[in-house]
Order: structure tokens, then C-alpha cells, then sequence
């Protein structure tokens, strides 16, 4: 499912709203997560999952394909964990 | 800076707020979205949301694990699980900002 599929089955079950809407609809809630993340803030969706950040050290690392040493700067990675209701659903079939 | 968890408050909120939805609707339309999101990945699809990320259902095989209180092994059964890769673009903004 990419996000064009979401969109139009959200149109589709939600008639009575313009399909921009809808566009804006999700784009707005997958915006707000990423301006939550870019604040250092954690989202929390229960039975979803959780969207944090986690920093990651500078490190000296390497280019596989030539074996020489690459510095790599210290970064900030964004992460998922899925949340217990997804969770179980995913294992009850 | 104080750290905050936003829930889906906020980002009913924001839809109120950027679409101008009622409250009501605004709850519906983003539980709707996780809804759609959840179910394909119960059917095994992965859900690919362009300059957001793509989220991935995976199998893992049964193993043994420890519980590393105690040392003790358990086997840790086969399970499903979810990946997210989050996109370019998503981990460049997060970066970006946290330099400041």
C-alpha cells in the first residue's frame, strides 16, 4: 500500500469530504509526527506504536567497497516501536 | 528543552487546526488512517508512505534467547513483527533541526 491507496480509500469511505482534503488530511498527520521528532519530542499512539529519536556516537567506520576509514559524524536516527494492540493482531492469525 | 509526548490529541488538533475539521471528525479521520495502516500490515503489505517512510511486516523465526536479568535461556517464539525505514527526507529534517 503506498500512500496514493490510503488516500483514495479514505476518499472513498468518506464521501461527504473533498479528495484534497483527504490529501491534507494525511499529509498533516504524517507532517506532525516528523515536526514532533525535529523538536525532540516523542509521539505516542496507543495500539499503534510510538515514534521516538535516538542519537547515534561519531564513529569511524568503513567503505565496504574499498576497505578505507570513513568518519561518521554523530547523527540523530528516527525510530518505531510498534505498540502492543498492532502487536498481538499481527500474531493472532 | 523539555521533552513532550505528543498523542493523538495533538494531531487531531493539528487537523482541527490545518484542515478545519470538527474535533470529532478530526479523532475519526486519524484513527481511520492508523486503522488502514494496521490492517495492511495484518494482510502482510507494506505500507509505503512517500517523505515519511515505509513500514514493513516481518516474519522471525523461533530462537533461544536469555533473559539477561537472570541468564536464564528461554526460547523466544516465532513471531511477526514491524520494521519502519524511515525516508531521506525524514531523517535529513530530524537532523537538521537537532544541530541548532
Amino acid at each position: 500500500m503506498i500512500k496514493s491507496d490510503l488516500i483514495r480509500k479514505l476518499a472513498e469511505d468518506n464521501p461527504h469530504l473533498y479528495y484534497r482534503d483527504v490529501e491534507k488530511i494525511v499529509g498533516t498527520i504524517f507532517d506532525e509526527i516528523i515536526i514532533a521528532l525535529e523538536n525532540g519530542n516523542r509521539v505516542e499512539l496507543r495500539g499503534f506504536g510510538a515514534f521516538s529519536t535516538k542519537d547515534r556516537k561519531a564513529r569511524r567506520a568503513r567503505n565496504p567497497k574499498t576497505g578505507s576509514d570513513v568518519d561518521v559524524n554523530q547523527k540523530t536516527v528516527p525510530f518505531f516501536k510498534c505498540g502492543k494492540g498492532l502487536r498481538q493482531k499481527l500474531n493472532e492469525a | 528543552m523539555v521533552r513532550r509526548t505528543l498523542t493523538r490529541q495533538d494531531i487531531s488538533e493539528a487537523l482541527f487546526r490545518h484542515v478545519g475539521l470538527s474535533k470529532h471528525e478530526s479523532a475519526h479521520m486519524l484513527e481511520t488512517v492508523l486503522d488502514q495502516i494496521s490492517n495492511a500490515l495484518i494482510d502482510g503489505k507494506s505500507v509505503k508512505l512517500s517523505s515519511f517512510g515505509t513500514f514493513t511486516p516481518r516474519q522471525k523465526r523461533e530462537r533461544i534467547g536469555r533473559n539477561p536479568k537472570t541468564g536464564v535461556a528461554a526460547t523466544i517464539n516465532a513471531r511477526r513483527v514491524i520494521s519502519f525505514k524511515p525516508s531521506k527526507l525524514m531523517k535529513e529534517r530530524i537532523n537538521k533541526s537537532e544541530k541548532n
